[in-house]
């Protein structure tokens, strides 16, 4: 828990003075010692929003997964896998091109509409406490659905710029994003953190089944929807602002069990610190890349996490002996 | 004095009938019954669990009112199941039944060696001895433990019965079990269970020797003291 928190602030420091492809840390500096007023101008409109993105984004997926993955009783499912956070995308883009909301507040809601149809879509059709193959299956088949629609509905976008900036945006970005923007994934995101994190003791109990925890006074039904609910909410707000990112959600639960033992409740507070680091750590790497251009952000985490997740898959078949 | 134990009525629909069940005080009540007849249903609507009708009252309180930490205290239920969705510690595990009585419910159950080993682990009756403790360490009022001597040895057996006995001194143990004569052994009293309701209810050498036995179960005591079966005629009836 320590440690995960010093990886984040130090990558947050990181991610607010150094590693730029535009402005190096050198010449950040040069700014600085010319004109402090600039140079915090700079930290403050363009690093600021883009670190904060990153560390509440993550946190809030880290947080999800989490929360996700002790309710299925599955370390597969994640926003990602499950299609919650292409369900938050569709919800986005049907609402920015289709219906031609383009506020802020619009898309929000959007897309936490698109990410609670996919859940509770996951729910009817994959069961409460699924088997890893329904789980993926289900999720695959509302990913592809997602997907298919987004498509959809950028073809019958009124204009074809709509096209590319969805485009764009669909594959998962920080970079430009004002403070307000941030504040507008951050509000909703620590909140949902804070209260998923309020649920940690029921969905410990729940590592001893339904019958337990109903037994000791915990009532699955609302359980089970107040997490769909604070997870459509949490990775929506992100999606709206920043686009869909994968991977993190999976990734940062299961780093975060190993520090506690396994308990998936417990976890959730601490898969939200490491969500936030990781997705930073993706948001310097693409800084970093030698292309001589930023990387959507989105392309990193995948090319970083599907190994991840190729790895996990062949853990867990030699852990069944197959 | 309130009455330790007072069910009426409890009913699960398709499960269970109207069923009362009182107890005065502390003891260990076994519950047997052929596969099917209601004992699991009878626990789970004692432990409210699938939204049972009727009323509970445990030492004159309804648990289903009970804010979780208080309830834990009240009641402790252990399912059939061995199954544990995350590969917690066996330490972690008794803790989620309560911090405090955790390291003697390990103890009792020769679990010390194993506290700081993974669920995933262990064997079968390991994990079954750690999650009957979890459910001992809740040093609740009333502990509905469903087949507790599954899967363990028969050493093991024989401790675990003592433990619930010493646990009956103080709380109401209602223990589901298929050894007939370990229930005898150990139990004050036994209930029958067929159909999904209580057949007989009473003393346990008294009702091992009658003929519900014989008629609900379709055994009887053989000539070697074991039991056999009565005639292939004499089919037990399931849940209704």
């Amino acid at each position: 828990m320590k440690g995960s928190a010093l990886l984040l602030l130090g990558a947050a420091a990181l991610a607010l003075f150094a590693l730029s492809v535009i402005l190096p840390w050198a010449d950040l500096a040069a700014v600085f010692r010319q004109d402090s007023g600039l140079g915090w101008a700079i930290v403050r409109e363009l690093r600021l929003p883009r670190a904060a993105l990153a560390l509440v984004y993550g946190a809030t997926l880290g947080a999800s997964g989490a929360a996700i993955q002790a309710l299925f009783a599955n370390p597969l499912a994640s926003p990602d896998l499950t299609g919650t956070t292409s369900g938050a995308a569709l919800g986005a883009v049907v609402t920015a091109y289709l219906l031609a909301f383009t506020s802020p507040l619009a898309l929000a809601l959007g897309a936490v509409a698109g990410a609670l149809i996919a859940l509770l879509l996951l729910l009817a059709l994959a069961g409460p406490r699924a088997e890893t193959a329904t789980l993926l299956l289900a999720g695959l088949a509302i990913s592809a659905m997602a997907g298919a629609l987004t498509t959809l509905a950028l073809a019958l976008a009124p204009s074809p710029f709509a096209f590319y900036d969805a485009y764009e945006w669909l594959m998962g970005s920080l970079v430009d994003r004002s403070l307000a923007q941030a504040a507008f994934a951050a509000v909703p995101g620590l909140a949902v953190i804070a209260l998923l994190a309020r649920l940690r003791g029921p969905l410990d109990s729940l590592t001893l089944g339904e019958e337990v925890a109903q037994s000791f006074g915990h009532d699955i039904g609302r359980l089970r929807l107040s997490i769909v609910c604070l997870t459509a909410v949490g990775v929506g707000a992100c999606v709206a602002i920043c686009g869909a990112i994968g991977f993190v959600g999976l990734v940062a639960p299961i780093f975060a069990r190993r520090l506690t033992g396994g308990r998936p409740g417990g976890a959730i507070l601490p898969a939200a610190l490491i969500g936030g680091a990781l997705l930073l750590a993706a948001d310097l790497a693409t800084r970093l890349a030698p292309l001589g251009r930023t990387l959507p952000i989105g392309v990193v985490t995948a090319l970083l996490g599907a190994p991840f997740f190729l790895w996990l898959v062949l853990h867990m078949r030699w852990r069944l002996g197959r | 004095m309130t009455v330790l134990l007072d069910a009426r009525g409890l009913a699960l629909a398709g499960r269970l009938r109207p069923t009362d069940l009182c107890a005065a005080g502390p003891g260990l009540i076994c519950l047997v019954g052929p596969n099917g007849s209601g004992k699991t249903s009878l626990l789970h609507a004692l432990a409210g669990i699938g939204n049972p009708r009727g009323d509970v009252r445990i030492a004159g309180e309804d648990p289903r009112r009970l804010p979780p930490p208080a309830r834990k205290r009240r009641l402790a239920y252990l399912p059939s199941s061995r199954d544990i969705a995350w590969p917690m510690t066996v330490r972690d595990v008794v803790a989620l039944g309560s911090a405090d009585g955790s390291e003697e419910a390990i103890d009792a159950l020769g679990l010390g060696d194993l506290a700081g080993r993974r669920m995933d682990r262990l064997s079968t009756g390991e994990r079954s001895r750690a999650l009957i403790a979890r459910a001992l360490a809740q040093n609740s009022t009333l502990l509905l433990l469903d087949e507790p001597t599954a899967n363990l040895d028969p050493a093991w057996q024989i401790r675990l019965m003592d433990r619930l006995r010493q646990a009956a001194e103080s709380s109401l143990v209602v223990a589901a079990l298929h050894d007939l004569d370990l229930a005898a052994r150990h139990a004050d009293r036994l209930i029958v269970m067929e159909g999904g309701g209580i057949a007989a209810d009473g003393a346990p050498a008294k009702l091992l020797g009658g003929p519900e036995i014989r008629r609900v179960f379709g055994v009887e005591r053989g000539a070697d003291g074991g039991w056999t079966l009565v005639s292939p005629s004499a089919r037990p009836r399931s849940s209704p």
